[in-house]
């Protein structure tokens, strides 16, 4: 079958382990494997999941001083961020909305950055744009896995045991398998685990190496998406978006305190005007909450929401079935009087009203390594 | 390759119809679209009692990936709904033919069952969608 699409590294690999292929952001990526996506996702939860997660944008921001010239485009505390960790950033518009989330590693002598694979052209541009002409902005050519589980660090002890002494948001470079490992202990179900930057000619004997161990099933995009939910994560996209600031989406987290009001790097990122007042203030009319449902019927993307008055009150941008819930699980934008913990509201799901009560995220609690 | 039983008749929209032989019918999913719809979290039952017309939609199954809206083939009356899916929709993808039965129709019409598809017409619907 003849298609535009990009191929990860793995992609031979994917077929040949029975995965149901689908086209997501340009790229062709395996939905599901045999296993199905509930049992891919229970299986991630007690044991050990790998997820190929090319498609994602690695890349690198060097220069004379990178962190300084990053956080012209971000508001996370960069110049702040220890060498060798990680942490979460967005990046925002003029408007004080967001253009993608990503993941920005000190690794001492430059910056190593995750971007969303729809946005990662965008956000290339917007970056050699933004920066100053004494900045580089280097797109890698790089395999991308992510282990997660309760078992990886079992996987992990075996083909980099040195990897096993991260902990969650620290990352290293290591040599194992004949080549050289970026590893850091992240990811994106809420599990504890590690995500393996890989040179393309060895992903895939990295890949198979990782699948021949007892404890690792290869995971789909289906479960990525389950997993994360149940963990309170945002999609780009889907949750975050450019019509919506970090007071919305509840990221004020994301913004650091030395870049807010009255801190000593306040502002300098697009949009400071509009997202500072608004953690100062709270003046916002909607607020990104969690959302658990009583029944087994999905309450999906899209779908309305109302309060006891029958007043239109919000709209899901995240939901499904979550397996180790055994509930609806959503994310949801709401009046900003209703995203309050325990607050009953009722989802229209053909043409029913079914009960969603706002929970506090993660749903399922968090399992990082924290030492 | 799915499973096509070949006494059961089938619709292009994946149901099968189990002839009951007393004016009612039985129909669920197949094999195939149980396979292309994935793992089965809900299925929303119509009321008993129920007037259908053929092209109606009677339900909705929901899979961890999708929600499918599920359409009668057959004018009937609803005589009975497999209440054991609320707590067990998995059997959809377990026992498609079996434990996985959706609703029981008593048709209108019974010669309509004529126009559904064989066994054998049904497996080449899917091959050519497989293929």
């Amino acid at each position: 079958m003849s298609d535009d699409l990009h191929h990860t590294p793995l992609h031979d690999m994917h077929v040949s382990h029975g995965a149901k292929m689908v086209p997501f952001a340009g790229y062709s990526m395996p939905v599901q494997y045999a296993l199905g996506v509930k049992k891919e996702h229970e299986h991630t939860r007690h044991a050990c999941g790998l997820f190929d997660v090319s498609h994602m944008g690695q890349l690198t921001v060097s220069g004379p001083s990178p962190a300084r010239a990053i956080e012209t485009l971000v508001p996370a505390d960069i110049v702040g961020l220890p060498a060798g960790m990680q942490r979460y950033a967005l990046f925002t518009s003029h408007e004080g909305g967001l253009l993608d989330d990503l993941m920005i590693v000190n690794r001492g002598e430059d910056l190593y950055v995750v971007v969303n694979a729809a946005c990662k052209d965008q956000d290339v541009a917007h970056l050699r744009t933004g920066l100053d002409a004494e900045h580089q902005v280097e797109v890698l050519d790089r395999a991308l896995l992510a282990l997660q589980g309760p078992q990886a660090k079992d996987v992990m002890v075996r083909l980099c045991p040195e990897a096993c002494d991260l902990v969650f948001m620290h990352h290293g470079q290591f040599e194992a398998l004949g080549t050289s490992l970026w590893i850091s202990r992240s990811g994106y179900t809420g599990e504890d685990g590690f995500e393996i930057s890989v040179p393309v000619d060895a992903a895939e004997r990295l890949a198979t190496w990782l699948l021949e161990q007892p404890e690792v099933e290869p995971i789909g995009l289906g479960a990525r998406d389950s997993l994360r939910l149940e963990a309170g994560l945002c999609l780009y996209g889907h949750d975050l978006d450019t019509q919506t600031t970090p007071a919305e989406a509840s990221l004020i987290w994301a913004v650091g305190k030395p870049r807010r009001i009255g801190g000593e790097r306040e502002g300098g990122f697009p949009g400071a005007d509009v997202i500072l007042p608004q953690i100062e203030t709270k003046q916002i009319t909607r607020k990104r909450v969690g959302l658990l449902g009583e029944g087994r019927a999905p309450v999906r993307e899209g779908t309305s929401l109302y309060d006891t008055a029958d007043r239109h009150v919000g709209q899901v941008t995240s939901g499904s079935f979550g397996p180790t819930l055994g509930k609806p699980v959503a994310m949801a934008y709401v009046d900003v009087e209703l995203a309050v913990v325990d607050t009953t509201l009722y989802a229209d799901v053909r043409g029913k009203r079914l009960p969603m009560h706002v929970t506090r995220m993660p749903f399922v609690p968090a399992n990082y390594y924290r030492g | 390759m799915s499973h096509i039983p070949a006494n059961l008749r089938y619709t292009d929209s994946h149901e099968w119809v189990l002839d009951n032989n007393d004016g009612t019918v039985t129909i669920g999913i197949t094999d195939h679209a149980q396979e292309s719809l994935g793992d089965v979290v809900f299925v929303e039952l119509p009321d008993t009692g129920r007037q259908l017309d053929a092209g109606e939609e009677f339900g909705v199954i929901e899979s961890v990936k999708a929600a499918s809206d599920l359409y009668l083939p057959l004018s009937g009356e609803v005589v009975a709904v497999n209440e054991s899916l609320e707590d067990s929709p998995e059997a959809v993808n377990d026992h498609p033919y079996e434990d996985g039965w959706i609703i029981k129709l008593k048709l209108a019409e019974p010669d309509a069952l004529e126009a559904l598809l064989d066994a054998t017409a049904y497996d080449a619907l899917v091959s050519a969608e497989e293929g």
